[in-house]
């Protein structure tokens, strides 16, 4: 395996006033499920509908209605599960969690405290330079999401749309493996890349498919270690939970300004509380929620509208043998077949379109070298998106088989490196079969010495007083090389051109 | 176990329901009662014995994900209190 040759990163440490600390992470991720319906109910999942027009009377927590699962729900949970190298539970069953908000008509929400459907897994986030962090997942259980408050439409009132209530939601819950903010960033980005690799969540964090809540403490160094050996968690800080946070940036912000406001208090001689806080990222703070945990006693007990969910191991092992290869397979893959840099590899399947569109522009056809293909995504075709407006790899003027096309020139020797980006622009702006323009616009690479000599021998016709100088200072055979460039309007191959020249003038 | 006050106020805090000082007492013993009556299916010996969920043998109902209802806010906001510009408006909760 390729992950053998990672290390792990060493802890962020922070100084005190008493000697250094180390932080200690755990988080919960919510990931919206990306399904048709809602897990309960047949309303639809649609981001941005009229509000409360994906709403059935289940979500509305009408009188008399009952639950029934969403199996395709079931389905994509089962597979991020497979996904992280987590244990399948065949048993699973939903409890209620009670607690009243306007946002939660039924007043409980329908989640898996007891029994969830996935048990403990593992993921791997890489860090650069060679290092990488196992994080071990405790569980995964499937859960109904809440729908939305909007408090500046009126300034008496709250304003509820119930579309999101009863979308489904993965929690993945982390142990305290993590140890920087920039390790939290890392896994929730590591986790997206896997749930959109298998097409489980959509991972748009901006809309909210993705939060997470942190938890955080702090420790002395050598007590992790402690913890780590044996287990036990009071070699480790109280720890404090901050809640729903949808951005990365946000995420390690947050982490840092709590494990800060956690070591003055330990330093003062105080103690930390076990709390819920939030993070208000305009005052680079985090607050007590406490007055919100004492209305929270969820009171959880199994839903009696439900039995428990039993689902057989062939299903769960149709499932498997049905996976997309994932990222770090992915990876590990190009490396081998392409020869590509981790680096190349790492960008080309951060992003499952990214990967798909690189696989493409590398099959079919001949002499589609990897390496170059490789170097025109990333460096000229991203590139030219992010100048086109910041444009999507999936909204690219150039297809993944035109771009395959001018690869496929180059690798023949057909057309020169500098001709081709030539090419490439006039395939992005005006699209077209790329070999097809190269004959229409006699873009074709001179490689016939015969018609090189010929452009060389005119060159030095021409400049009698040229050749003379040159001959004192062989470096400006340059001065020649331009001139056959020029004059083959680019065409000619330049490592023959070069070497023609030399010998012509005898140098 | 037993219910004191304090607890029934708890309770009747978080079901949202108003219960009158002077009332609390009685609702304890209440509570008390029925804790009673149920603690007695504690004699029982259920070593080695699955929980029972459901009295017939069933299978969880499950459905396929298609969507198949929604697309009618005027029926889910009807006995909304009340309702605008199709939220349902309700006091300020922020916090």
């Amino acid at each position: 395996m390729l992950d053998l040759s990672y290390e792990a990163p060493a802890p962020k440490v922070i100084q005190g006033a008493t000697g250094d600390w180390e932080l200690v992470i755990g988080l919960e991720v919510h990931a919206q499920v990306a399904s048709k319906a809602k897990v309960f109910s047949g309303a639809s999942t649609q981001f941005g509908a009229e509000p409360n027009s994906n709403v059935s009377f289940v979500d509305a927590g009408m009188p008399g209605m009952l639950p029934v699962i969403n199996e395709g729900c079931v389905a994509q949970t089962v597979r991020t599960g497979l996904g992280l190298k987590a244990a399948i539970n065949l048993h699973s069953a939903f409890d209620r969690k009670n607690y009243f908000y306007p946002d939660q008509p039924a007043g409980y929400q329908i989640s898996q405290l007891y029994h969830p459907l996935v048990g403990e897994g593992e993921v791997l986030v890489e860090l650069g330079n060679g290092t990488a962090r196992r994080v071990r997942i405790e569980r995964i259980h499937l859960e109904q999401d809440a729908g939305k408050s909007i408090h500046d439409m009126d300034p008496t009132m709250s304003f509820v749309d119930l579309n999101r209530a009863g979308v489904a939601l993965m929690e993945i819950v982390s142990r305290p493996d993590i140890r920087s903010p920039e390790e939290a960033a890392a896994y929730i980005l590591k986790l997206r890349q896997i749930m959109r690799y298998l097409g489980t969540c959509d991972g748009d964090m901006q809309n909210g498919n993705l939060r997470a809540d942190v938890n955080v403490s702090v420790c002395r160094p050598g007590d992790y270690e402690k913890y780590a050996e044996s287990g036990d968690f009071s070699h480790l800080g109280t720890r404090c939970e901050i809640k729903n946070m949808n951005s990365t940036r946000f995420i390690q912000a947050a982490i840092e300004v709590e494990a800060r406001r956690q070591i003055a208090i330990l330093e003062d001689g105080g103690q930390i509380v076990q709390e819920t806080r939030g993070f208000d990222p305009d005052k680079g703070e985090t607050r007590s929620q406490r007055s919100k945990e004492e209305a929270h006693d969820y009171r959880y007990f199994p839903d009696p509208d439900l039995l428990p969910l039993e689902i057989e191991q062939a299903w769960v092992d149709d499932i498997a043998s049905a996976l997309p290869e994932l990222p770090d397979a992915k990876k590990a893959r190009l490396m081998e077949a392409f020869g590509l840099s981790d680096y190349d590899a790492g960008v080309l399947t951060a992003e499952v379109e990214n990967a798909a569109y690189f696989e493409q522009v590398v099959s079919g056809g001949t002499k589609r070298d990897g390496k170059t293909a490789a170097n025109w995504v990333i460096n000229e075709l991203f590139g030219r998106l992010k100048r086109d407006g910041d444009k999507a790899i999936t909204e690219s003027p150039v297809s993944p088989d035109q771009l395959g096309g001018i690869v496929e020139l180059i690798g023949k020797g057909d057309i020169s490196g500098k001709i081709a980006k030539d090419l490439f622009e006039i395939v992005y702006t005006e699209g077209g079969d790329p070999a097809q323009i190269v004959e229409e616009r006699g873009m074709r690479q001179v490689t016939d010495t015969g018609a090189i000599e010929t452009a060389v021998d005119e060159v030095i016709a021409a400049n009698p007083a040229q050749v003379e100088k040159a001959k004192q200072n062989p470096k400006l055979a340059g001065w020649f090389v331009g001139q056959v460039m020029k004059a083959t309007g680019g065409k000619a191959n330049p490592a023959a051109v070069n070497q023609i020249v030399s010998a012509k003038l005898g140098l | 176990m037993s219910i004191d006050e304090g607890t029934a106020r708890r309770v009747a805090r978080l079901a949202r329901i108003r219960v009158e000082e002077t009332d609390l007492p009685a609702l304890a013993q209440e509570f008390n009662a029925i804790l009673g009556f149920i603690e007695q299916l504690g004699e029982v010996d259920v070593e080695g014995v699955e929980p029972m969920v459901s009295v017939t043998p069933m299978r969880l109902k499950r459905r396929d994900d298609v969507v198949t209802d929604g697309g009618q806010p005027q029926a889910v906001l009807s006995n909304a209190p009340d309702a605008r510009e199709g939220f349902f408006a309700v006091p300020k909760v922020v916090e």
